[in-house]
């Protein structure tokens, strides 16, 4: 057998592909489930949080910004850890899943509180005055005036750092959660063959790929216009 | 659970002076390690930046697809992949040399995005004029366009090289020693879970201070926008 067909043998083999191509599947919606979850409990608390600061009460902002501060600093796997491995000290068992989707949407909710608010603070005070001149209430102005044009100028940015903290679910791997890594590796351990990463690999191209692609698209189309 | 309980559980002062020693070389770990993959990136991604001026078809395509693909992977699917998977084509890495290659392929896909970004900022003129004083293409890149380039996208580095060393934590999941990887170890000698909460500790005290800068920095440049 030449070295190129071993390579083959080892990385593509049709067997063991055939073999494991459903545990795969099978992890390619865990990952997509578990990626929903994140994207939707993390930004709307992000978004929570910035109107939240809008309020400005100091106390409470300075409580805001050492949260998000809290979460930009610590490396999402250590999070992870601390919930999955250190909670149960407190009484308190998480699922690898909970752990990796409270952890990550921490996570999110921290970036994603900066880059509303950063949309916030940018549009232009002039616009707080004349919606409350015309009798709107504080609510209201937020709600109806300021969000909407905030949101729309950070989406550039804040579809770039959801895909990257998504992309974090494989960390749910360490903590035993059979999305696509877990899956693979947990192929590759039963079939000594290295094909299921390969799997792997290529279900993550095919899940991000595209994604990738949208964000670039969605950075051209909503390009900050002043 | 008891206050007591939980401060025994999480804050334990015997058992952080136990696990110390330990904690003290994963910290070192995780700081040689960051020397290491950040120089590496870097690298990485002043040639991918200064590729991507290059605008023969021939270069520009496999540029793209090259940046995509290691945008798209999950920095531990491309670690795990190079760590279990490379044994089986007969090449036997080590853990650093797995990550070694891993952070120079993935943040290297980073820097350079960041950096092109950065170059395609500095206008058309200035390559001219550095040209018609008599320099050559590589120093005018080198001593004209670089300098202004990484300058206009300081706080984008600065963030990515943050989210590097906050990357290195992934490491342990190829046993190395660094911080998280030891706290774990200290976790599962001490049956206590000081060991995992002093590491995020050490984590948020070392890069709470990048958090800080950053913030501001991005402040001045949504003001300076505006």
């Amino acid at each position: 057998m030449s070295g190129w067909d071993r390579f083959l043998d080892s990385f593509l083999n049709a067997r063991v592909a055939w073999e494991y191509l459903p545990k795969i599947v099978e992890g390619f919606g865990v990952t997509v489930q578990l990626a929903l979850c994140i994207i939707l409990t993390g930004l709307a608390a992000g978004l929570g949080l910035a109107v939240l600061r809008a309020l400005g009460l100091r106390p409470l902002n300075w409580l805001i910004v050492f949260t998000v501060d809290l979460f930009r600093a610590l490396p999402p796997l250590v999070i992870i850890a601390l919930l999955y491995f250190g909670l149960p000290a407190a009484g308190l068992s998480l699922s690898g899943f909970a752990a990796a989707w409270l952890a990550l949407s921490l996570v999110l909710m921290a970036f994603a509180e900066e880059i509303f608010w950063a949309g916030i603070t940018a549009t232009p005070r002039g616009q707080w005055e004349a919606a409350r001149s015309t009798g709107l209430s504080f609510a209201q102005t937020l709600g109806w005036v300021i969000l909407p044009q905030a949101v729309r100028m950070v989406i550039p940015p804040l579809t770039n750092r959801t895909i990257a903290i998504t992309k974090g679910t494989a960390l749910a791997s360490v903590v035993a959660v059979p999305e696509i890594l877990g899956a693979a590796q947990a192929g590759v351990s039963f079939s000594f063959n290295p094909t299921p990463l390969t799997l792997g690999a290529v279900a993550y191209v095919v899940l991000f790929v595209p994604v990738v692609i949208l964000g670039r698209w969605i950075e051209t189309r909503f390009a900050w216009k002043r | 659970m008891s206050l007591d309980d939980f401060l025994l559980a999480f804050f334990s002062l015997d058992i952080l002076r136990e696990a110390w020693p330990i904690l003290w070389q994963g910290l070192r770990m995780t700081l040689l390690l960051s020397l290491l993959v950040v120089p590496l990136g870097l690298v990485g991604g002043v040639v991918l930046a200064l590729l991507s001026t290059v605008r023969h078809p021939w270069v520009a395509w496999p540029l793209m697809a090259w940046v995509d693909l290691f945008r798209a992977l999950p920095p531990l699917v491309l670690l795990v992949f190079l760590y279990a998977g490379l044994p089986f084509a007969g090449l036997e890495v080590s853990a650093v040399g797995a990550v070694a290659i891993g952070f120079f392929l993935n943040t290297g896909a980073y820097y350079g995005e960041v950096l092109r970004a950065g170059i395609e900022s500095v206008p058309r003129g200035q390559m001219e004029a550095a040209r018609s004083t008599g320099l050559t293409r590589g120093q005018a890149m080198a001593f004209v366009i670089l300098p202004q380039a990484v300058r206009n996208v300081l706080p984008d580095l600065i963030s990515n090289t943050l989210e590097v060393v906050k990357l290195t934590s992934i490491a342990s999941v190829v046993a190395l020693p660094e911080l998280l990887f030891q706290a774990r170890q200290a976790q599962s000698v001490t049956y206590n879970a000081t060991p995992i909460m002093a590491a995020a500790v050490i984590y948020f005290l070392l890069l709470w201070p990048v958090v800080r800068l950053l913030s501001r920095l991005e402040n001045r440049q949504l003001v300076a926008r505006g």
